[in-house]
């Protein structure tokens, strides 16, 4: 089976370390995987706004050349997912939405939600299985006590996402066992990181992202990990700095000894 | 247009119904930035059904929402707050002189860290 | 050659508002073989079943159709009145106009058009017809009561008054059900126990009243009056009779890390246990799962310390079969699972419970023996937050869509025991509505706010979660318009209540209907709530919709009394529709007796005479007119059309189809 990788812009600049580990670790998991040829950024946040057509477009197109590759889009940034993932349900369930985007496409065959839009995650859940990558680490990562910060955009909403239980996800942790680290359960693992007001309302994104610090710290974490380079820099930046927040890939680059 | 049509309007683009709120207000004992939102989310829902939106439409409530749609997840009637909040945002980003940052301020609150992925957003958030 | 009279009724304006009724009769009078047809206000009325009596004798009529509401409402009232006028009363069609079209069209001009279409509909069918006799069945004079919960034993206990045998089957161990677990009861809080065990004694000491517990249903055969019923008596490993229930085997059981159930799961039991101190029958049982005995053949201790020998670990599973006149189904409900509503940490948390893991706590023959502490550390919590509405009225798709009634009074009465036997607590109650109707409710209610100072605050939680060891609880207040960080020792669920699981198979096997949520269906929502739409078959208690104990007790006599009225009677009228097989075109294939529900049909060996002095031995099928209720299941299956359904025969059905086709 092949996967049509999708990177995303973030990942090809300010975090190209999320994609560089993800590439090796998947080649060292031995997925077959391709770069979608010529895809364009998904828009960044999905519109909700139900008359938003065009700010969707880019979306639908990265999908439709999916389709024409098996069908399976690979995504890595949590942005990027939730996009991809919401815009194809649209293009499934929203008579109005297939309408107006296929007649403005003018694709050689419409495109009606064919695709199938998988996280990295999902993908070593339930394509690799987490027993393969146990077995497949060389590096454990013993005694490492590591909280999972899933934020926003790979849960909700799980009526379109269905990546996890919402309120109570297991997946991360699940992986960071694979790795033979510890995971930590805290609180506030699905609460925002502060998102794209960071930029206007610099003390709320300060607010969001130390209170997931805080309740990390408070289980005893010692690492966060993340797949989202925007929940990463708000933490960075803006949760006061006392923990270290790495992408999952590394981590999984390290433990099967794919990280140089 | 009048208001009434505008009420419509946002209401169509929320794609949600308000009108099965049954005022539980979980959307707002579940809301990360509640303290930063003049008007809540609970508020939201109430006032565009009863059609009093003129608060709406020049609350800074709009600017605040993370999107983070906890208030969706939770909601035990399938109603979006959040999609309403949108709808509104829309409305008032759409309107000649509505954008929420300009251009200009851009290389003020960029720091070298910034990933493409929160300007995207932001930009799509606050301007149209 | 049939004279037809035809009867259009305009119930009130429900029919007249849409149909034009006038139009209706005058265009069936034109029917052929109709003499008369007329039109009235109310056709159910005294004065309308008269129009009907006296032009059956004043045209001769041969047959009547009228033109009214389903025939499940008013079928019964018209044939009566066509018996009383002499005529036979299956010379009676009903046509639906008001369900079928005057409830459901808005267009008077079509709706019109369609009632008029029923109606010859109605009239072709009416042609065909001949006079049927409803011949009669026996009684069976013992009812089943399936559920040993309040509704079951109060069910029982009434219909044994009544001096009829009745046989309790209850899935668990013992009779009880939810009530034996909770501490005290609204709205006078007298504790569950004191009440409720008087019945159970009650019940076990009737002679007319047999309890099988750790039995469930197994099949289910018959019709009203003649129910033959499988139940499967499951292996508890310890002989009933021989059980004096002294308790020596639970205290010298090595095995004692079983969940207690019992108390919801909130302390462990050894593997051979009663449930509780009252239970009945008070017989210990063992656990499979836990016995060191069943699993790896090592221990045996219980044997050799039981003073009867009652341990028996060959027993197996039995199946009796009893015959019942009537079935009352009293299957009760448990708490929702409450895996979708992770945000208040029930699956998390340890000092997250529900509402019944409360009632546990907060009872004298609890896990912690009636004194308030959390389950994390055993801490007295100082302040409690209870949640209301946790899944109710939800039409996410998470949880439940109806309220489940019972939620506001018992977290009332929680906050009130708390306050009165550890006064310096802090008890908070977030609420969405506070819902209190019934007798001297709503005071207990205010009693919580205004005597004991319960915090109720309107608004919903958003979340759960811990700070260092305290709960946090996250939530709005609505009136005030803030939202509320209150720290918690101790959190309370109010999960939504849903029928039993095992109600779906029940249901299946008595043939009577369930809704969405899984609760049984009520022949009528106002005139016959406790009957369900199969006869014979009665709802007791929560099986049937949300409900209190006063109220589940209070439907529990009414279904007594209506199993009482059946079984007062020696003989039932049967159904009249029964099937029949055309012997010459049967091919004695079997396959309408496979199909039958009610075992209605056997095959016989039959001489027929071919002429000439020659006859040939087939086997056909014979149906047994006192058994077969007329479900018609028989007239599809026959390959060869030989079978036919009186009142409902094919040639009935096909005038049907083209009295309609023909428009």
């Amino acid at each position: 089976m092949k996967f049509n990788y999708y990177p995303g812009c973030t990942l090809k600049t300010k975090a190209k370390e999320l994609d560089a580990f993800g590439r090796k670790s998947l080649e060292a998991l031995g997925v077959d995987f391709e770069e979608i040829k010529e895809w364009q950024c998904c828009g960044a946040v999905y519109p909700v706004a139900k008359d938003e057509v065009a700010t969707k477009l880019s979306a639908v197109r990265t999908l439709a050349m999916a389709k024409e590759n098996g069908g399976k889009v690979l995504t890595l940034c949590s942005a990027c997912h939730n996009v991809l993932k919401r815009v194809n349900n649209d293009m499934k369930t929203d008579e109005n939405m297939r309408l107006k985007a296929n007649n403005y496409l003018a694709l050689e065959e419409p495109y009606l939600g064919e695709s199938e839009v998988i996280h990295y995650l999902e993908l070593l859940r339930d394509y690799v299985g987490f027993d393969k990558i146990k077995a497949a680490v060389v590096n454990p990562l013993k005694g490492v006590k590591i909280g999972a910060y899933y934020g926003c955009l790979l849960l909700r909403p799980n009526s379109t996402m269905a990546f996890d239980n919402p309120e109570n996800p297991t997946i991360i942790e699940d992986f960071i066992k694979a790795i033979g680290a510890t995971p930590v359960v805290y609180a506030f693992r699905n609460e925002c990181c502060g998102a794209y007001v960071s930029t206007t309302n610099n003390e709320l994104a300060k607010k969001k992202s130390s209170a997931v610090i805080a309740s990390a710290k408070d289980e005893g974490a010692e690492m966060l990990v993340t797949a989202c380079p925007l929940c990463m820099y708000n933490l960075r930046q803006n949760g006061g700095g006392e923990i270290e927040v790495k992408y999952f890939t590394e981590l999984l680059a390290t433990a099967l000894g794919v990280n140089n | 247009m009048n208001s009434k049509e505008q009420v419509k309007i946002i209401k169509e683009r929320s794609g949600t119904d308000a009108s099965k709120c049954m005022k539980c207000g979980k959307c707002s004992g579940r809301c990360p930035a509640y303290n930063e939102m003049d008007i809540k989310p609970h508020q939201f829902v109430s006032m565009i059904e009863k059609g009093e939106i003129e608060k709406l439409l020049n609350c800074k409530a709009i600017y605040n929402c993370l999107s983070c749609f906890a208030c969706v997840e939770r909601c035990p009637r399938n109603v979006a707050p959040a999609a309403i909040i949108e709808a509104v945002r829309q409305e008032v980003i759409r309107m000649q002189g509505g954008n929420y940052i300009n251009s200009e301020e851009i290389p003020q609150i960029v720091d070298e860290q910034i990933p493409q992925q929160l300007l995207v957003s932001m930009y799509r958030k606050f301007n149209k | 050659m049939q004279r037809i009279g035809v009867f259009v009724c305009w119930c009130g304006s429900n029919i007249s508002a849409t149909v034009d009724v006038e139009k209706v009769s005058a265009v069936l009078a034109l029917e052929p073989n109709v003499v008369i047809s007329q039109n009235y206000q109310y056709m159910c009325s005294e004065n309308g079943q008269a129009l009907i009596r006296n032009s059956i004798k004043e045209h001769n009529l041969t047959g009547v159709v009228v033109c009214s509401c389903s025939p499940r409402m008013h079928e019964a009232t018209f044939r009566r009145a066509c018996e009383s006028a002499g005529l036979n009363p299956y010379m009676l069609e009903v046509a639906n106009i008001r369900e079928q079209v005057s409830w459901i069209h808005k267009d008077i001009e079509e709706a019109t058009e369609k009632a008029i279409i029923l109606g010859r509909t109605a009239i072709a069918k009416l042609r065909l017809n001949t006079p049927l006799t409803a011949g009669e069945s026996p009684v069976i004079k013992r009812a089943l009561v399936i559920g040993g919960g309040i509704a079951g034993i109060q069910s029982a206990l009434d219909i044994a008054e009544a001096g009829y045998e009745v046989d309790i089957v209850e899935k668990s161990p013992t009779i009880g059900g939810n009530m034996a677990k909770l501490d005290k009861t609204f709205p006078t809080l007298d504790c569950a126990a004191c009440i409720l065990t008087p019945k159970m004694v009650d019940c076990a000491q009737n002679e007319k009243i047999d309890i099988l517990t750790f039995s469930e249903i197994e099949s289910v055969k018959g019709f009203v009056g003649n129910f033959k019923v499988g139940i499967r008596k499951k292996a508890r490993f310890v002989n009933e009779k021989l059980c004096t229930g002294c308790g020596v085997c639970t205290q010298k059981c090595p095995s004692k890390r079983g969940l207690n159930d019992f108390n919801m799961n909130l302390n462990t039991r050894p593997a051979i246990y009663i449930p509780f101190a009252q239970a009945i029958p008070n017989v210990a049982i063992i656990d499979p799962e836990q016995c060191l005995k069943l699993k790896n053949g090592k221990c045996g201790l219980c044997a050799m310390q039981c003073p009867t020998k009652a341990i028996d670990y060959t027993q197996q599973d039995e199946i009796v079969e009893r015959e019942y006149g009537a079935i009352v189904v009293a299957t009760g409900y448990k708490p929702i699972s409450l895996e979708n509503f992770n945000e208040y940490g029930y699956s998390t948390y340890k000092d997250v419970v529900t509402s019944l893991e409360f009632e546990r706590i907060m009872n004298a023959a609890g896990p912690t023996s009636g004194h308030l502490e959390r389950p994390s550390d055993h801490k007295q919590p100082k302040v409690i937050t209870f949640i209301q509405c946790v899944g109710s009225r939800d039409t996410s798709g998470c949880g439940k869509p109806y309220c489940s009634k019972i939620c506001c009074m018992y977290t009332a009465k929680h906050a009130m025991l708390v306050r009165e036997k550890y006064p310096d607590t802090q008890v908070n109650i977030f609420y969405i509505d506070v819902r209190t109707p019934g007798k001297n409710y709503d005071e207990f209610y205010r009693r919580a706010v205004e005597q004991y100072g319960v915090n109720y605050i309107k608004g919903m939680v958003g979340k759960v979660y811990k700070e260092g060891d305290n709960l946090v609880v996250q939530g709005s207040d609505l009136i005030n318009n803030e939202q509320l960080l209150i720290k918690s020792d101790m959190v309370v669920l109010a999960a939504a209540i849903e029928p039993d699981p095992s109600v779906r198979k029940i249901a299946t096997l008595l043939t009577t209907s369930i809704d969405t949520n899984n609760f049984l269906t009520e022949a009528h929502a106002k005139l016959k709530p406790v009957e369900s739409p199969t006869a014979g078959i009665f709802l007791s208690g929560v099986c049937q919709g949300p409900k209190d104990i006063p109220e589940t007790v209070s439907q529990a006599s009414a279904c007594a009394a209506k199993v009482i009225g059946l079984l007062a009677k020696d003989k039932l009228k049967c159904n009249a529709s029964t099937a029949g097989a055309d012997e010459m075109l049967c091919t004695g294939c079997s396959l309408c007796e496979n199909v039958c529900p009610y075992g209605a049909i056997t095959y016989i060996d039959k001489e027929f005479r071919l002429g000439g002095g020659r006859t040939e031995v087939r086997r056909v099928a014979s149906v047994n007119p006192a058994v077969c209720q007329g479900c018609g299941a028989c007239t599809v299956t026959c390959p060869s059309g030989a079978m036919d359904l009186k009142g409902f025969s094919t040639k009935q059905i096909m005038a049907e189809v083209d009295a309609i086709c023909k428009n």
